[in-house]
């Protein structure tokens, strides 16, 4: 490369769904791997397209509730048994079935928010500032346009040949974003 | 205008349409988010907000002078002590389980016609939780001292009673409010992006925007965000179960004759539901009228959630005769003299009226398709079940407790006018709530409406 360009990618703007995952599926097959699309809402099978494999959101679901379950029981486990033991009528101190409900509830609690700032976390939210809002039509993407972008950071990229492949594709609209 | 290629198609008549015929990704957008951004503060809201607003402040007045002198203000005595505060906490939770139920469960099951209406019905829930969670606050007497009911290494080394059911519920009725605000707020992620993205004063592309959090449906984040949003229905779904359950614990533990029945779990969820989609009804019918939703929100949605109270109804219908069957059959003197009580003693009206509201006049009037569409007879029918649920937390309470095992200790429960004005000082509480939600959020999902045009259009062309 000649000159260092300030280029964080190039953005095409489509008309609906089918356009954009065919043209997702030509960039794809052209060799680009670092690309992203942006839709209003979610589209089947749009981020197997890019190249999205499996979501780790589950995982930490999982963890999450495997936190709240065992915290929870221990947090009645421990003063019942060993912090502060009470003998009522010679009763078993470890009365786990009367812990099952706030074993329960805190699974659950931490389960749902391990979900939420897992995904916000893996999502890398919050953003506050983010390349393609500079492109002038993008807030479009938030009502009823579809967008595709070829990051520069492709080993393949090239904007020539990038915005050359771009016009092929139904896009009805190509520019290009700096960071 | 340009053109826009999908567009929803009309629907043959047989169920009738989720989304009427015309709308396009745009339109949809446009027109739910211009409710909040373009629409303005009319003087019709501020005539609304005003009245319940006012109701706040005389819920205020009321909460104050019971911190201050004590909760003797209240109707409540020996052996009736507790009174309309926790008739009022079971009314208000279990209307908030209907929109929990509406995003969550009806999720899971892929019901399309959730879209229009979970929105707002997930913010019922966070207002009823909200409204519910007031009153055993106040009802402890001495509210100042709630945080005891939380583990925590105080320094006198003791800790809450963890096999106790009032425990459960702090725990429940916690996790409930925790995650039913974070379904909500996830839900409102993509929208908020929406409006920042066509707020045109800066105030709100600034306020909007931070809580958008720099949401900008990418693929890659929908599809964690599809993924977080069906882990979150599968974890509300059994929890909206698990909190009515362990609320109707505070009851079904104590070995008060009235109360201490297996039955009480599950006639409690179906009770919560039938109250809650009640008050989905309620709000949903003016709100469709005065914001022209009627597009989104169709009379199959109405339909829908008519035959939603039918079979709840009929459930609870069952509880109701379940319990004077098991009373009978028990043998238990106890049990009978409590059923036999309830329906000819002190407080026979109530329990015949609440007869007459929750089971008599849903039930004969929603098997009619002709009252399912009509929108003043649903109207009617929802604000007289929520009467008639109210009712049948107060029956259970008081007519439980008033007649103790010892005659002597006999005595009527009675509420004061301080009960009264808690209990519609929070009526208005959720409407105030309600009031500024309408006017500052989608009350409609508009991404998933936007889905919806979608899957319509898609399902129009036969692919």
């Amino acid at each position: 490369m000649v000159m260092q360009h300030p280029l964080y990618g190039v953005l095409a703007e489509f008309e609906n769904t089918e356009d954009l995952i065919a043209a997702v599926r030509r960039v794809r097959e052209a060799g680009y791997e670092k690309i992203d699309a942006f839709t209003p809402f979610p589209v089947e099978g749009l981020a197997d397209a890019v190249g999205f494999s499996a979501s780790r959101v589950p995982v930490v679901t999982f963890i999450g509730g495997l936190i709240g379950c065992l915290g929870g029981f221990l947090l009645q486990y421990y003063p019942n048994v060993s912090g502060y033991p009470l003998d009522i009528g010679g009763r078993p101190e470890n009365s786990w079935p009367a812990f099952i409900p706030i074993t329960f509830e805190l699974t659950i609690l931490s389960a749902a928010l391990a979900t939420v700032f897992g995904m916000l976390a893996l999502n890398g939210l919050p953003t506050p500032y983010h390349p393609v809002f500079n492109a002038p039509r993008f807030q479009l993407a938030s009502r009823n346009r579809f967008f595709l972008c070829i990051k520069a950071r492709d080993p393949k990229f090239n904007l020539q040949a990038v915005r050359k492949l771009l016009a092929g594709l139904r896009a009805t609209d190509v520019t290009e974003i700096a960071f | 205008m340009e053109p826009e290629t999908p567009r929803t198609q009309r629907v043959p008549a047989s169920g009738g349409a989720l989304l009427a015929p015309g709308h396009t990704y745009g339109s949809v957008t446009d027109k739910i988010s211009a409710i909040v951004l373009t629409r303005g503060t009319r003087k019709g809201w501020w005539f609304g907000f005003l009245i319940t607003f006012a109701l706040v402040m005389m819920l205020n007045y009321a909460l104050a002078s019971v911190v201050i002198r004590g909760v003797g203000l209240f109707g409540i005595n020996i052996p009736v002590g507790w009174g309309f505060a926790i008739v009022n906490f079971v009314w208000w939770i279990g209307i908030g389980h209907a929109g929990t139920l509406i995003s969550a469960f009806l999720l899971l099951m892929r019901q399309k016609w959730r879209t229009s209406i979970n929105r707002f019905a997930e913010a019922m829930t966070i207002f009823a939780v909200s409204c519910a969670g007031l009153f055993p606050l106040i009802h402890l007497g001495r509210p100042w001292l709630f945080y005891w009911l939380l583990p925590y290494p105080d320094t006198m080394g003791v800790w809450p009673q963890f096999r106790s059911p009032l425990v459960w519920d702090v725990f429940a009725v916690s996790t409930y409010a925790t995650v039913s605000v974070l379904f909500w707020f996830v839900g409102l992620i993509p929208d908020l992006a929406t409006l920042r993205d066509r707020a045109r004063n800066r105030l709100a592309q600034i306020g909007y925007g931070i809580f958008a959090m720099g949401w900008r449906g990418s693929a890659v984040h929908w599809a964690r965000y599809e993924m977080a949003s069906l882990l979150l229905a599968g974890l509300a779904t059994p929890l909206v179960v698990s909190v009515h359950t362990v609320v109707s614990f505070d009851f079904a533990i104590a070995i008060v004759p009235g109360w201490h029945s297996t039955i009480f779990p599950p006639y409690f969820v179906a009770g919560a539901i039938y109250s809650g989609f009640a008050m989905v009804m309620t709000l949903a019918i003016p709100l469709r009228k005065y914001y022209g939703l009627e597009d989104f929100v169709t009379m199959r949605h109405l339909d829908n959630m008519a035959k939603m109270l039918l079979a709840t109804g009929l459930i609870v219908a069952y509880g109701y005769m379940m319990e004077t069957f098991m009373a009978y059959y028990s043998g238990n003197a106890y049990d009978r003299t409590m059923i036999v009580n309830r329906m000819t003693g002190p407080y026979w009206p109530l329990y015949w009226f609440l007869i007459l509201c929750n089971i008599v006049i849903p039930l004969t009037f929603l098997w009619s398709p002709r009252i399912r569409r009509s929108v003043r007879a649903l109207f009617v029918i929802s604000l007289v079940v929520q009467v008639g649920m109210w009712l049948e937390r107060f029956i259970i309470v008081v007519t439980s407790l008033d007649r103790d095992f010892v005659p002597s200790s006999w005595r009527m429960y009675y509420p004061t006018g301080w009960d009264w004005m808690t209990f519609i000082g929070s009526i208005g509480l959720f409407l105030t709530l309600f009031y500024l939600f309408i006017r500052y959020l989608p009350m409609i999902s508009i991404f998933e409406m936007r889905e919806l045009v979608h899957k319509t259009a898609e399902e129009a062309t036969g692919s």
